[in-house]
């Protein structure tokens, strides 16, 4: 097991690497001087962008700035944003609970609906409970995140107020962070119904971030139960009499699991990414909202840091789901 | 059941606390972004200015709610020196400024702090706004005539300086708070939690999400602000925003969707409040170029450009078609000037006569939304159209925001730029001298356009004291610019501002900033 780790743990270093140059060079690559739209419609003089240069170290050799934000990288040194003046690493660490307590409820929305939704639609092939989890799961995954956020708002929030609007927590609650997961928070807060507003305020954004994930796990969960179906051993089983729960649930699903944990794993990356519109919509602030402003500002340091720091948890989180093939399947750790 | 009877209660608890905030006078502005920081001098930002120096800050002079006109604010009055160059201001005695966990002041607000407020500018730093209005250039030195007396030495008498001195840039910070600070190690509180001497109180920024302000109990002027609390709630996307109003988890919103103008009037619980925008959208030649150079031929363009039409689909029909570059709102606008008449057949011609066959031409298309062009993607199509007409070809370029603007100030550029402005200080040389002035070229002037007569008339204008003496050359200038047309001018927009039924009293800003020291809740409203 230590052997497998290791060997996995040895490709993440050069993807580490990689990943550092992509973000760097991502933000240069694109067109727009931070300086010249940092001025707007005003303009500035020649005299004052050679000086705005200089300051923010762009008058150095690009090779320069790179070895500068690298060394600076494995000092855990981001660079400080060039709009607000902050640590990256610090905007960072105060965004991100935000996100990844919507993409934790996501995920585990998706999840529980993908996977039973996926062996459902495997176990009566063909049949009409298959036809609609997988159309549905289709129309899930083709709708537009911008337009099906919308419709929510519309119905649940305007006509019938059942769910706020948006933001984390109703404006009337007001406690100081302590983890920055906001139903822990509002929990420790002890003020009453902090935790019913923090929950009701999180339904709608779940729901849209969910959407994809949920149609990639039921269909994957539905591939993967019927391919296993289909084998020698189930027929076993089923001769020996097994009920049917028992071979479906037991059987079949765990054997069906690897590929699925391998969507949920790569869908953390589809999570970060769903969570930049899902986000904005929802005036949700977490990572996704502040790196789309950090884009259109050229805010160098925060979108490669950002974007750093993203790949660098979309990497760990692929290292757990290697490890828990592991885990479910011998096989493949002696491999 | 369960769950619908939870939302019921949640429902129930939100409405309380509705109630609970009409007691406390607590209004809930749902803004379009998040501010970049609270120190107005570093940005140029009206979002960021809403956050900062509407709420928390004063300047010395200020713009009255609603005008452009400038009213005595920390400063109780000044005096211009004869020659124009040295500006003296008295300050308000007896201004607090505001405290916080970190800094309770000692001292009450004096010319120390107008001296270090505008003194740090010159220093290191993106001091943008104060550089792009040329402060550097224009202010020789600040000195301390007594603690409530400060006087400004200028290098050349410049009449727009008093306008100036009301814009965020000008905001005046604690030099005491500053200096703790500095001595804490920790210079950068100033941006992230902002003591001024403003109506409202800064109290708590959750990134992105919510910003929280209470009453300033020691302001300095009498009644104000009439809220106890004011909260800020960020939200980004305009559909949003409406529901967010209309559900009541706020109470004010800027910048709603064009198409949402005619439900929000529909809407009995709301009420749409506008205001004539301080700003111009137009199409910009380069003048340097052939056949362009040929006035001629400009207004023969300018004739072919059926704004009407512009006006109801880009503007949703709420905007007014422009003649002039300034605003009819602004001081000094000449009515007088008779716009271009739409006539292709009439610009076709004139095109003739100037000798000008198959023209073919780039018309730029910025990338962004702005108030004074909100799709010129779109409008470039119908300008486009429109020059077909009378046989002019037209391409569509558009460049990344950051490479359009650099690329459309350059000299040698080629065709036409669609663009726009919104004023800063109400001051027609704000526009008139950025925007198509000599120095600009090359600049803001994206019609490279240099014209003795009205560049003359514009510096001369700056130069007076006298705002009729200054108004009748600028209204001259409009004359000069009418007959050479280095611009299309296309539209003013309206500002559109709905507002819950319960709020009172908030004027929309012509300068298009957000101001609450003036309004107040009315529960039965």
């Amino acid at each position: 097991m230590l052997k497998f780790f290791l060997s996995r743990l040895g490709t993440f270093i050069p993807t580490f690497f990689g990943v550092t140059l992509i973000s760097f060079a991502f933000i240069r690559v694109l067109p727009g001087d931070p300086i010249i739209v940092m001025a707007g419609e005003r303009g500035m003089s020649q005299e004052r962008y050679e000086a705005l240069r200089a300051q923010y170290g762009f008058d150095q050799p690009i090779w320069k700035q790179f070895w500068d934000y690298f060394t600076g990288i494995l000092q855990g040194d981001l660079g400080n944003s060039f709009v607000t003046n902050r640590p990256v690493w610090d905007e960072f660490f105060s965004l991100f609970p935000a996100t990844l307590e919507l993409s934790i409820c996501a995920i585990i929305i998706a999840t529980c609906l993908g996977l039973p939704a996926g062996v459902i639609a495997a176990v009566y092939r063909g049949k009409f409970l298959d036809r609609f989890f997988m159309s549905t799961a289709l129309i899930g995954y083709s709708m537009p995140i911008f337009w099906w956020a919308l419709l929510l708002i519309i119905v649940f929030s305007g006509n019938l107020g059942w769910t706020p609007v948006s933001g984390r927590i109703g404006l009337l609650y007001f406690f100081e962070d302590t983890t920055g997961f906001m139903l822990i928070d509002s929990l420790l807060s002890g003020q009453s119904g902090a935790f019913r507003s923090a929950v009701s305020h999180l339904i709608l954004p779940s729901i849209v971030l969910a959407t994809i994930p949920l149609a990639v796990i039921a269909r994957q969960t539905r591939s993967a139960m019927l391919e296993v179906l289909s084998e020698d051993y189930i027929r076993t089983a089923r001769a020996k009499g097994l009920s049917p729960e028992r071979v479906n649930g037991v059987h079949a699903l765990r054997n069906a699991m690897i590929p699925v944990i391998t969507v949920i794993g790569l869908s953390v990356g589809t999570l970060l990414a769903g969570a930049i519109l899902t986000e904005t919509i929802f005036s949700w602030p977490g990572i996704g909202k502040w790196m789309v402003d950090s884009i259109f500002r050229r805010d160098y340091p925060v979108v490669q840091g950002g974007l750093l720091m993203i790949a660098v948890i979309v990497m760990i989180v692929n290292l757990l789901v290697d490890l828990t093939y592991g885990l479910i399947n011998p096989k493949i750790r002696s491999r | 059941m369960k769950f619908r009877h939870t939302l019921a209660v949640s429902a129930l608890a939100l409405c309380a606390a509705g109630a609970a905030y009409a007691q406390d006078q607590t209004l809930v502005y749902c803004s379009e972004g998040s501010p970049e920081g609270f120190d107005p001098a570093l940005y140029t930002a009206g979002t960021t200015f809403d956050a900062s120096s509407h709420t928390v800050y004063n300047q010395l002079v200020e713009f009255e709610t609603g005008t452009t006109n400038t009213v005595p604010g920390l400063a109780e009055s000044y005096e211009v020196s004869e020659d124009g160059t040295q500006v003296t201001f008295k300050l308000r005695p007896g201004v607090q400024f505001h405290s916080n966990d970190l800094f309770t002041p000692t001292r009450e607000m004096n010319a120390d702090d107008v001296i270090y407020s505008f003194e740090r500018q010159e220093g290191d730093g993106s001091w943008e706004y104060y550089n792009s209005m040329s402060m550097p250039d224009l202010i020789d030195s600040v000195e301390k005539v007594d603690d409530l007396t400060v006087r400004f030495n200028l290098t050349r008498a410049e009449a727009p300086f008093i306008a100036n001195m009301a814009m965020d840039f000008a905001s005046i910070v604690s030099k005491e708070y500053a200096d703790a600070m500095a001595e804490a190690g920790t210079p950068e509180m100033i941006n992230q939690r902002p003591i001024g001497t403003g109506p409202f109180v800064f109290e708590d920024y959750q990134t992105d999400a919510v910003i929280r302000y209470s009453k300033n109990q020691n302001y300095w002027k009498d009644n104000e602000p009439k809220l106890d609390n004011l909260v800020f709630a960020i939200t980004p996307d305009a559909s949003v925003r409406l529901q967010r109003l209309q559900a009541g988890e706020c109470h004010v919103m800027p910048y709603p969707n064009p198409a949402d103008i005619e439900a929000i009037r529909a809407n009995t619980d709301l009420e749409l409040l506008d205001q004539e925008g301080l700003n111009v959208g137009y199409l910009a030649y380069n003048t340097t170029q052939e056949p362009f150079d040929d006035p001629q031929v400009r207004k023969a363009l300018n004739m072919a450009i059926d704004k009407q039409a512009i006006l109801d689909v880009i503007f949703a029909g709420q905007g007014e078609a422009a003649k002039n570059p300034i605003p009819p709102t602004m001081w000094s606008y000449n009515d007088a000037v008779e716009d271009d008449p739409y006539d292709p057949e009439a610009a076709r011609q004139m095109l003739e006569e100037a000798g000008v066959e198959d023209l073919s031409m780039k018309i730029w298309a910025m990338p962004v939304q702005r108030p004074y062009n909100p799709n010129a993607r779109r409008m470039a199509e119908l300008i486009q159209e429109d020059f077909s007409e009378i046989g002019v070809d037209v391409e569509i370029v558009s460049y990344e925001w950051g490479e359009y603007l650099e690329r459309s100030s350059a000299v040698d550029r080629d065709g036409a730029v669609l663009l726009g402005w919104t004023g800063d200080n109400g001051d027609p040389d704000n526009f008139l001298a950025v925007l198509l002035g000599c120095d600009g070229v090359g600049g803001a002037n994206r019609a490279q356009w240099c014209n003795e007569e009205f560049d003359q008339l514009v510096q001369e204008a700056k130069t007076l004291s006298d705002q009729s003496e200054r108004a009748k050359l600028y209204e001259e200038a409009q004359v000069v610019f009418k007959e050479q047309a280095p611009w299309a001018t296309i539209a003013h927009s309206t500002t559109f501002m709905p507002v819950r039924s319960e709020v009172e009293g908030y004027i929309v800003h012509p300068l298009g900033g957000h101001l609450f020291d003036t309004v107040t809740l009315n529960p039965d409203g």
